[in-house]
This record gives C-alpha cells, structure tokens and sequence, in this order.
C-alpha cells in the first residue's frame, strides 16, 4: 500500500461499492481482536462496525480481577482507546445492543432500532454467567462477575464492610473472593466440589489452595450447596442445603458461564452448546463467522483467553482469503491472585499409560505433578513455584519426546537442560559442598559427605547422626544418592525400614509421629508433608491414614468416607454376590423376645436368605441389598437395637457366658462385667477388629484365651490376659495381671484398648503387635505406670464420648443417602415394550 | 461409523469424587460409574474379572479401583486387570457435558437388547 492512499482512506471507505462491510457483534476481547488481525492483513478490505453491549471502548476483561483487587485502574486494562476506532475508520456504537440478525436482508437491528446492512458478519458475543436458579437468586445484592459494572458494584458494596459470600470455587470465584477481600469484606466461598479449582487442580493442589487462603482470613466452604439466598427487599445470607445460614451483605455468583447463542439461535444458525463453527470460524451460514467464548469448535468450547488469539488469526486468515484454519487449543490457567502461585495445562487425568511424577516440598510450600505419556509431557499441575509453567507448556504443546530428560523433568528447565548427564546421582554430585540437602535441619551437601565418611553407610545411619532426612523426608533422595556416590556398589540402597506402602518412603511409626508432631489434619495434608509420591495414594494407604487421623484428632475429625474399605463404608459386610449382611449388636450376647421378633420380622420384610448365629453370640441377617439397608437399621433400632460393627475394625463382640447368676461353677458375674464393658467400648475405630471375652469360671466357656483381651473370673477377682487370635495363627493370650474389682477391670481393659490404638500399625491384630513390641513392654505400660494407665483410659474414654454414636441411625437418617442408591437404570425401550 | 448415541444417566455433583455409583440395565449388565480425584469419570461393568465383586464398592485411586472382594487392581481406562492379575472387564465410553454424565448407548446396554 501506498502511504498518500491511506489520506483518504475515510471517504473511499464509506463510498466505495468494492468495500464489504464487516459488522461486529461484541465489543469485547475477541472481536476488537478479530479486527486488529485483519487490519494487519488488509485495512482497506473491510469498513468495520462494531456493536458492544457495554458503553465503553474495548478493555481487557481478564483483568477485571485486578481492577477488583487494586491493583489495577480501569484506564490501565483499556486496550484499545477511542482514538484507535478513529485511527482505523471503525465506527463503534456502543451501549446499543444488537437484538436481531435477518440473514436474508443481511442486516442487523440493535436495540434502538437502528439497521445496519453487512456483507459479512462477526459474531462476538462470548459468554453469559450462570445463575443457579435458587429462590431469592434476583434480590438486590445478588451479582455476577462479568463486567465492569459488576465490578463498580462489588467496589460499592465492600465501602459498606460486612460479609460476602461467592458462589463457586473456581478461578472466577476465587478472584472476585480475593479482591472482595483485600477490600476489607469477610468472604466466605461456597463450593459445590470437595476441591477447589477442580476443573484446573488436582486434589492435592487444590488443598495446598484451600489452606492459604483461609490462612489470608477467608473461610473456604467444599461441598456447599446452596438451597436459596435469603433476604426480603435485599440480600442478606445464604442457605446451604446442610441447613447452615451464612450472613451476607453481597452475594456474588461466580459458578461458570455459557457460550452466549442466543441471537444466533433466533437467527437459525446452527447451535449445539455453543455457535457451531468450522476450522476458519465460519459458522453455517458463509456470510457469518464467530470467534471466542460464544463458539463451539469441534465439540470444545473455551472459557480462556488464550484460544482466543489462535482463533481470530485463523479468522483473519479467511476473510483476507489466506485461509489456514484453526485446530483447537491447549490451555493452560493460572490464578491471578498475587502471593499464590498456580499454574495448570493439559490433562493430568492420568490413565494407564500415563505416569506421574510428583514432587513435594513441604517447607516451602510446593507440589509439582507432571504427566508423561509416551514420552510425552501431557499435563502439569504447579502450585508455589511456577516458574517452569512456560516451560512445561512449551514442550506441551510442541509435544516433543521428552524421555532422554524424563529423570529430571520435574526439577525443571534449568537442570532438565543442564546438557551433562541427567543421572540423577550426577545431578546430585555437581552440587557445591555447601548445598543445602535437608532444608529441616539445614544440613548441607559437605555434612552429609563426612558423615557417610565418618562410618553412617545406611540411610538410617545418616538420619541418626546429622539428621539429614530425619524429618519431613524430603530430602530423602538426594541422601540416598550421596550415599550411592560415595560407597559405589558397597551401598545397596536395602532400607532396614519397610514403608507403609508403595505411595510414600515413610513407616507407620514415622507417620503417625508426624500427624502428632505437625498437627497434621487431613489426609491431602498428610500427603503432602510427608511427599506422597503418588496424587492420591493407593486402597492400602488411604484406609490406615483415615485411621491414624481419627485415632490422633477425635474433636476434628473428618470422615472420608471414600478412604474405607466397603464394609466400613456401608456399615454392613459385603458377601461375595454383593449383597451385606447385617449384625445387630446384642449386648454380652443376651437378648430378649423383643429383639428376636424385630430381628425374625426384619429377615422377612427384607427377604433375607439365612439367618445365622455367629461365632460372637449374635445373629447375621444376611442377603440384604444395599438399598435396603437403610430400612432395615431403622427397624432394628426401633426396637432399640444399634450396630454390631460386625464389618468394622473396630470392637466386635464380647462374648461372656451366664457367670454367677446361673451357673453353679460361676465365680463372678461375668455376664454383667460383658455387657459393662461392651457398653464402654462399642463404637470405637481400632487398628483391626477387637474381640473381648469374659468367661466367669477357669473353665473357660467364653473361650477368653484366644481374643484380643480375655477375662477369667476367679473368686479373688478378674485375671486379664492380651493378644489372643483364634485365627490363621492360633495364639493363646498372655497374662496381663490380675485386678480386684470390675471398675479396675474396665479401667485396663480402656487403657489396653488405647494403647493398642495409638501403637499398633493399621491392620495389626493385638497378637503380632503384642509379640512385636513385647508382653514386657506392654505390662510397663499398663500395670507399672498408674499414671499412664489412667491417662490411656481418659483418653480413650474422651474419643469414645465424641465418636460413640450408631452409624446407622444417621444412615437411617439419611445420612449419606446416595451409597444407597443407583446413580439411575436404564431400562432399554425395547424391553420396557416387551414386558 | 455412525455416531455414537448417549444417555444421559444423571448429573456430575452425584458422583462423589474418588467414589463410585451403579447403574443398573434391565436385562443387561449392571454398569459402575466412577469419578477419579482429577475430575474424569469412567464407567466399566460392575464386575470384577476374578471372581465378579461389585467394583462399583472398591476404593478409587488414580486412575483405578481396587475391588472390594480380593483387592485385584482393575484400570478404569482400559478395563485391564493391573499388576500380577490378568482379566478385564467392559470399558463404556462417557461424556461429560454442561456437567451432565453420559454413557455411550450402544456399549452400556450391551446384552440388553
């Protein structure tokens, strides 16, 4: 082009029959940008319209967070100013909506009735927010965030102060809670998901996400459903299905948008959930083209900003006839809250032929997961440290074979490209001697060498003598890699240890002393301190930390219901056909006509196929279906009976014979000493399944010798005896001591109990632990320390008073209706028919 | 190929995350519907290769579930027993959309009609 042309660009614009016009529907991100891409190409093809909804010229919309949070003015996210619609000859009509395209005429309407013809058309309306249709949805005070009128009145209501609340937890949500927040507002979010971001993180991200920013002050609520906004003439809280009531001055809605179709759908163009378009956003109709949020392309529809940019080059490519064609987009998120790092791409979804690699680092905060898939980088995860998210996004895309570095990918470009050997011993022994190696105890490269030099030739050895790993782990592999470097093949690496399973590096020992020592909560949280090298552990580890937590924090515990095995979860034990059996508790094994009928009329009702008597003195129903379940326990306990944890690894059975209120032999009442302890004890989560016996004579009825705890009575008192199994491996029970009184009896049998279920490794019986830590060891605890024994017994007396209740009352309840329930049937038409 | 016909079988916030649900077919073979801690869900006939235990009761971790009966390990990608074991079980395809599930029609009611 000649420059003197361009003087009189204007006339020959408006004037010139050869000039197509080109109407923009949107004044937002993708049209503008739309065409600044074909004025790139050819300013002179087109005269251009454009048509925004909003008063107001072109701005960058992604960063309304940062206008919300200060951080920003309008005039700075202003990308185009009205100087550039002059500047090009676009005529902008803005805050006049268009309402109506007549694709025969080839016009389109706006909402003051203003006609405009085209010979092509821009569709660019992006996208609508959600709104939950709850009651109270269209109060004063309920908002979305979407524009920058949404932000001037969130910016109004946080000069008030009072509560907020934000209605979703993703990067929207999480942005507006933000900035509502640094605005001097107390923010709650309600999140529908049991994980933040749960679209972007992973579960473990996710909970590094939660805890900061409830440690900036806002309370982060997982698993809310809201059922209605509350308020008469202005909103003024939320209800949660749950029935809890949060206060609120503001309520934002920020749970997802929607492709905005609506005039393309009256105009007849083709619409699935978004505006259908072709790989050169040409939608059905040739004269008409969308680009951005508002489309559809081969199945996707983008929220991001990022395809944006691919899609209108390849739109500008087709209106300047140089077609290339769009092929979808890898995007990549990162939350733009200042102080958290987070970064997410591609798909870390896993799979078979995915693998994971993990790394944690809990001191400073980081967790980092990248997927590999034949020799492909598929997706990341970064939180705390993202530098390498570019990187990583990088080799993504260009999907290079990334498996000559694979060994250390994870620690990022700067090693990854280090160009030497990517051994990852010869990583380790390039570092200075004054590298730190144990970021805990601050033990350097140089330490850990002499003191390997000085004869600790084993990993525990170093612990012991520099403390090198010896806290969160961490660091457990550089360790073991200057232990390969300098003993060669003298170091076999054979820890003395045995982990926990194949998820972390860790023992039970060592991990139960962690959630004691660093208060640890959760089990996202365990894994995270303690370096989980898989996202979220295996059937294995998961059942013993739900466990160890409970076990350490009574008060706070949090069920996760998904980390039982099934019987644990369905509070009854599933048969090989799939259905359960249920156990109703009876008390030392005594019951009475009542109970019989409820449990005969109970295996009727419910169809049962066999009733029979266990080896504890109870009667299984058994046969039952998982739906019916909850029916059954409300029956049961109806006529007063509770759960029998028959399925649990908790306390089974206490099995007594009639003692001295029948028996001519009876020394003591052994049958009330059952029922006493049973009463104190049922209910209570343990390492594996825990049976007490009480027999009221040395004969022995109750067979006392082989459970867990056994009671003899004789006529001086009550003789206890520990670590009995009648199972794969016979075992008698080893005499603990013998006490005078019942109250005594039920003390150390607490204080057994406790010690047992703070000590013993998940899925330990009493037997092999007893024989592991020794009869001596446990009669010091028990019997020679009177202090401890009592502290045991409170302490298992203070757990049982919060976690003693009947699961299947709540169940009964409703509690956890949909372990219950069929997600749905399907009944096939052409059987429906038939029958 | 013709295009593949789904049912819609209920919404995403149903399905609990690393948890399963069932789904039965009348006539058919009872299907398990799962949702890993990354958000992706898969569905496999709710039985076991080893000795038929309902996966559906398993615990989910990573992309696979542990049956509930014997602890085999079965892929919910491919359907594969994982490990020492050897067997596998149906894989049904599933969509997600505007957080709804759906299962391919063809493939969920496979023995139904």
């Amino acid at each position: 082009m000649n420059a003197p042309i361009l003087d009189t660009l204007e006339s020959d614009r408006r004037d010139s029959p050869v000039t197509e016009r080109l109407v923009v529907i949107g004044n937002g991100m993708a049209g503008c940008r739309a065409v600044e891409e074909i004025l790139a190409r050819d300013p002179l093809r087109y005269a251009v319209t454009i048509f925004g909804a909003e008063p107001r010229v072109n701005y960058n919309r992604i960063m309304l967070s940062p206008v919300l949070a200060g951080d920003k003015s309008y005039e700075e996210i202003i990308i185009n100013d009205q100087s550039w619609y002059d500047d090009n000859n676009i005529e902008l009509v803005s805050g006049d909506a268009i309402i109506a395209i007549k694709r025969e005429a080839r016009e389109v309407v706006s909402a003051s009735g203003r006609v405009t013809p085209y010979d092509r058309l821009l569709i660019a309306t992006g996208s609508d927010p959600f709104i939950i249709p709850v009651p109270g949805h269209d109060l004063p005070g309920v908002i979305t965030f979407r524009d920058l009128d949404d932000v001037d009145k969130m910016l109004a209501a946080a000069e008030n102060g009072g509560s907020a609340v934000v209605i979703g937890g993703g990067l929207l949500g999480l942005e507006a809670a933000h900035g509502l927040s640094l605005r001097g507002m107390k923010v709650t979010v309600l999140h529908l998901m049991p994980t933040l971001m749960e679209r972007q993180l992973d579960e473990a991200a996710g909970f590094l996400l939660k805890s900061e920013l409830e440690s900036r002050g806002q309370t982060i609520l997982t698993q809310a459903d809201t059922a209605e906004i509350l308020g008469e003439s202005h909103v003024t809280g939320v209800r949660l299905k749950d029935g809890t009531d949060i206060a609120a001055d503001l309520v934002v809605m920020a749970v997802g948008i929607k492709p905005s179709v609506q005039l393309a759908k009256i105009a007849g163009l083709a619409v699935e959930r978004g505006i259908v378009v072709d790989d050169h956003m040409v939608t059905d109709d040739p004269a008409i083209m969308a680009v951005g949020e508002c489309v559809q392309h081969r199945g996707f529809c983008y929220g991001l900003v990022a395809p944006l940019w691919d899609m209108c080059r390849a739109l500008a490519d087709h209106l300047t006839e140089n077609p290339t064609g769009y092929e979808g987009s890898v995007t990549a998120t990162k939350l733009k809250v200042s102080g958290i790092d987070l970064f997410s791409a591609g798909d870390f979804s896993g799979g078979e032929d995915a693998e994971d690699i993990v790394m944690r680092d809990a001191s400073r905060g980081i967790y980092k997961r990248v997927v590999v898939k034949a020799g492909r980088l598929v997706g990341a995860v970064l939180y705390g440290d993202t530098v390498d998210g570019n990187w990583y996004f990088d080799l993504l895309k260009r999907g290079e074979d990334v498996s000559e570095i694979r060994e250390a990918l994870i620690f990022g470009q700067a090693f990854a490209s280090g160009g030497v050997s990517l051994d990852p011993d010869s990583a380790v022994a390039a570092l200075s001697d004054d590298a730190e190696i144990c970021g805990c105890n601050g033990v350097s490269k140089g330490q850990v060498a002499t003191c390997i030099g000085g004869g600790a030739d084993t990993l525990d050895a170093v612990r012991a003598s520099c403390k090198a790993s010896a806290s969160c782990g961490s660091c457990t592999n550089l360790v073991e890699s200057l232990l390969s470097i300098a003993l060669g093949e003298d170091y076999g690496g054979a820890r003395t240890i045995t982990p926990m399973c194949k998820c972390t590096s860790f023992t039970h020992e060592d991990v139960r002393r962690n959630i004691l020592e660093k208060a640890l909560q959760s089990i996202p949280e365990v894994m995270q301190e303690l370096h989980w090298t898989t996202p979220d552990g295996c059937a294995s580890c998961r059942p013993a930390l739900n466990y160890y937590l409970l076990c350490a924090w009574p008060e706070d515990h949090q069920e996760d219901p998904q980390s039982r095995f099934v019987n644990e979860r369905m509070h009854a034990n599933i048969q090989k056909d799939g259905t359960y059996s249920v156990v109703p508790r009876m008390w030392g094994g005594v019951t009475n006509p009542m109970e019989l009928r409820a449990i005969a009329d109970a295996a009727e009702k419910y169809g049962a196929r066999l009733l029979k008597v266990t080896g504890g003195q109870r009667l299984d129903i058994f046969g039952i279906k998982k739906e019916d379940l909850p029916a059954i326990w409300a029956d049961l306990n109806a006529a007063g009976m509770v759960s029998g944890h028959a399925y649990g690894k908790a306390l089974r059975t206490v099995k007594t014979c009639v003692g001295s209120e029948w028996c001519r032999f009876g020394t003591q009442d052994s049958t009330g000493l059952g029922i006493k302890a049973e009463q104190m004890t049922w209910g209570s989560w343990m390492p594996h399944k825990f049976k007490i016996a009480v027999s009221g004579c040395p004969r022995n009825c109750a067979e006392a010798s082989i459970k867990d705890l056994g009671i003899i009575c004789v006529d001086s008192g009550y003789e206890i005896s520990v670590g009995g199994n009648g199972g794969i491996h016979l075992r008698g029970t080893d005499f603990l001591c013998k006490v005078e009184t019942e109250d005594v009896a039920l003390e150390y049998i607490a204080a057994f109990i406790q010690l047992y279920r703070e000590e013993a490794r998940y899925l330990d019986r009493t037997a092999p632990w007893v024989e592991r830590v020794g009869m001596e060891y446990i009669k010091d605890r028990i019997v020679e320390d009177g202090e401890g024994r009592r502290a045991l017994q409170a302490r298992f007396l203070h757990a049982q008073s919060l976690l003693q209740k009947d699961p299947w009352a709540d169940r009964a309840a409703g509690a956890e209706a949909n372990l219950h329930r069929h997600i749905a049937e399907i009944r096939p038409l052409a059987l429906q028919k038939a029958q | 190929m013709s295009q593949p016909i789904w049912i819609d079988i209920g919404p995403l916030d149903q399905l609990p995350t690393l948890g399963g649900r069932t789904l039965p077919v009348l006539g058919g073979q009872e299907i398990a519907v799962f949702r890993t801690s990354t958000g992706s869900v898969h569905a496999l006939a709710n039985r076991c290769p080893h000795k038929h235990g309902p996966l559906s009761e398993g615990i989910v971790h990573d992309t696979s579930v542990t049956c509930p009966l014997h602890a085999w390990r079965i892929s919910l990608v491919t359907g594969e027993a994982l490990g020492e074991d050897k067997g596998c079980v149906p894989v049904i395809p599933v969509k997600i959309d505007a957080g709804r599930i759906y299962l391919d029609r063809a493939a969920a009611l496979v023995g139904a009609v």
